[in-house]
């Protein structure tokens, strides 16, 4: 087992964590190998985003094993330890700095040290200018460089979001359902740059949305209360009788 | 170098204008009255000078609170207790200068200590017969008791409603301790009967016209570091936290060290001004540390708009003329008409009166710019239709 550890970039093993007694995760166990990507589904409260809490460092599991990059314990860091260690996360709702321009959105995001006084005293690099450029293009957002980040339609804030966890430049990029409240272009789009982010990082996606699950073509995981109920192809997990009773026959 | 480069980043043309007012202020005040005689137009009474350097004195304390409000989020209900203990600080040093021409002639202790029966000065009053130790003591203080206070509460992640309720507490809390006579700062009497500063008279007119002048430019440097800071990537840092603290955490920030600095810097500006304002009114007392001191600078910030730079000046300067006005009209009234004020600004100008004038600006400005557009698009059209006019006819 630590031999299939030591190759993921993400290791899960026996983890659990209860709220007020509800059991979120319930002796969750997954494995993420490096550079893979991966879909995860499930119904409402199967613990999709708890799993990414735990992850990111936002909750403590009450047991279990969490590693990063095959050998960093995860459950000793907080959620900016984690987030300079190479795990960028992109919310459900997207958050991004309303009041901040589109490109300080980004400025923001971009690799770099996080310290109060390199920032008091930071001045912007031509490198740095290209990368944000750079970035813009990839999200389709260089025309609103300098609007608002609160005056974006939904789509483009899951968008920015993603520009953003590209910006950070992570090992690993964990995406909550990127793709809600998006048009069926928009969508496509997404799953477009997904892939192509999934070229070069590890990439977990949390989505309910069926068809851009299939878009994506990776292999899937299905959490039901808290653990694994089916894993493989999306055809395979689609057809698992145990799928159907709890989450597509509804 | 790179200070440098922080400071020259700040100075757009609205900070350029304030700092050149003040400066000039600076300048002016004192010379009309000392220089203009009383029957000129131009001349400025003695009054009016130790007024309005009270009312600087606080526009740097609103300065001070919309850093850590206006930008970072944190609303303070207790920044009077870092003015509060500027001034004890200054204060102790005034103290210290009366020497043997207090009421009981004593050399080294303060006339209420001769009066408790105190046989030697406390170990704190140590120092403060030097001005350079009183000055490092003017920020180190305040700077600490926030650093300290930060470091507990933002490590924590205490925010919002209850963070604003703690700070209430604690400058409560220092009204409580400074009211004890055993605490050696003077009990509710405070300190007073000062008589030199820096060797120069409290009274005279040239030292009230000095300490204007150094209140005014303390004031334009520090509206120079606030616009330096908020417009380096800490500020944009700043607001981020201020909008989305925890997405700042998932992008590898602390939040809590930048509110901690914030709120430190903070302190130490409000502490000088604290310290400017003693000399200006001939007295330090505990009722400064009153909750409401502190809720007062709040609706300040508020009607001249926060986390703008020349907002919290403006609202200082306003409210403070209402209030002189106000509290010599009608002086019952006073607490109803500033708590209708806070209401009316939350309810009615939600972004202060700097705050809406910027955003109306802003507006026209790209009104006027539409509306050019919309006319060079016109042109050129007509312009085309001429042109394929002129084709369909050839």
């Amino acid at each position: 087992m630590t031999e299939r550890r030591r190759n993921s970039i993400l290791y899960l093993d026996g983890v659990s964590v209860a709220f007020d007694g509800f059991k979120a995760i319930n002796n969750l166990s997954l494995v993420l190998d490096k550079g893979e990507m991966r879909a995860i589904i499930g119904p409402n409260g199967a613990g999709k985003t708890t799993m990414m809490d735990i992850v990111t460092g936002k909750t403590r599991p009450d047991e279990g094993e969490v590693y990063f990059d095959g050998m960093v314990d995860l459950t000793r860091h907080d959620e900016a330890d984690i987030a300079n260690m190479g795990i960028g996360r992109k919310f459900q709702k997207p958050t991004v700095f309303e009041g901040h321009t589109v490109e300080d959105n980004v400025a923001l995001a971009l690799a770099g040290s996080r310290g109060v006084f390199s920032t008091l005293f930071y001045r912007s690099t031509s490198a740095g200018e290209g990368r944000i450029r750079e970035i813009l293009d990839i999200i389709r957002l260089s025309h609103l460089r300098g609007e608002t980040a609160a005056n974006l339609s939904h789509g483009q804030k899951q968008w920015l979001e993603i520009g953003m966890l590209l910006a950070q430049d992570p090992k690993l990029l964990l995406v909550d359902e990127p793709v809600a409240g998006m048009t069926d272009a928009e969508t496509e789009e997404t799953a477009r740059l997904l892939r192509e982010i999934a070229t070069d990082h590890s990439v977990i996606v949390v989505e309910h949305d069926m068809d851009f699950v299939r878009e994506l073509g990776v292999k899937v995981t299905c959490l039901h209360e808290g653990s694994v109920l089916s894993e493989g192809s999306i055809d395979h997990v689609s057809a698992d009788p145990k799928v159907v009773e709890v989450y597509l026959g509804r | 170098m790179i200070v440098g480069h922080l400071l020259k980043n700040g100075l757009t043309r609205p900070i350029l204008i304030t700092l050149l007012i003040l400066i000039a202020a600076a300048v002016l005040v004192p010379v009309a009255n000392l220089a203009l005689p009383p029957s000129n137009p131009f001349h400025v009474s003695s009054f009016m000078v130790a007024l309005t350097g009270k009312y600087l004195t606080y526009a740097l304390l609103a300065l001070a609170l919309d850093l850590v409000w206006g930008f970072c989020g944190i609303l303070s209900l207790g920044h009077g207790a870092f003015f509060a203990l500027g001034g004890y600080a200054m204060g102790m040093y005034l103290m210290r200068q009366i020497g043997s021409r207090g009421v009981y002639g004593n050399p080294v202790l303060p006339d209420f200590m001769v009066f408790l029966n105190w046989k030697e000065l406390p170990w704190y009053w140590y120092g403060f017969d030097q001005f350079w130790f009183a000055f490092v003591m003017i920020m180190l203080v305040p700077g600490l008791l926030a650093f300290v206070f930060g470091w507990f509460a933002f490590r924590s992640r205490v925010t919002g409603v209850y963070l604003s309720i703690i700070t209430q507490a604690m400058t409560y809390a220092l009204l409580l301790a400074f009211f004890r006579n055993d605490m050696g700062f003077g009990g509710n009497n405070g300190l007073t009967d000062f008589k030199d500063i820096l060797g120069f008279s409290v009274q005279a007119d040239g030292t009230r016209g000095a300490l204007f002048a150094a209140s005014a430019l303390a004031l334009a440097l520090g509206v120079w570091l606030t616009a330096a800071i908020t417009s380096s990537k800490f500020g944009k840092l700043m607001i981020a936290v201020r909008d989305a603290e925890s997405r700042t955490r998932f992008l590898g920030y602390r939040p809590e060290m930048v509110k901690l600095f914030a709120f430190t810097l903070s302190a130490v500006m409000a502490g000088i001004a604290g310290a400017l304002y003693v000399p200006q009114v001939g007295i330090i007392n505990p009722g400064e540390f009153a909750p409401a001191n502190s809720i007062e600078v709040v609706v300040w910030t508020a009607v001249g708009g926060r986390g703008t730079i020349i907002g919290p000046i403006v609202g200082a300067l306003l409210v403070n003329a209402g209030k002189s006005w106000f509290t010599g009209v009608l002086p019952e009234f006073w607490l109803f008409a500033l708590g209708g004020l806070f209401v009316a600004v939350t309810l009615f100008l939600p972004k202060g009166i700097v705050g809406t004038i910027a955003h109306g600006w802003k507006a026209r400005r790209l009104l006027i710019k539409s509306r050019e557009e919309q006319k060079a698009r016109e042109i050129s059209e007509e312009q085309a239709e001429t042109e394929a006019a002129v084709e369909a006819a050839q």
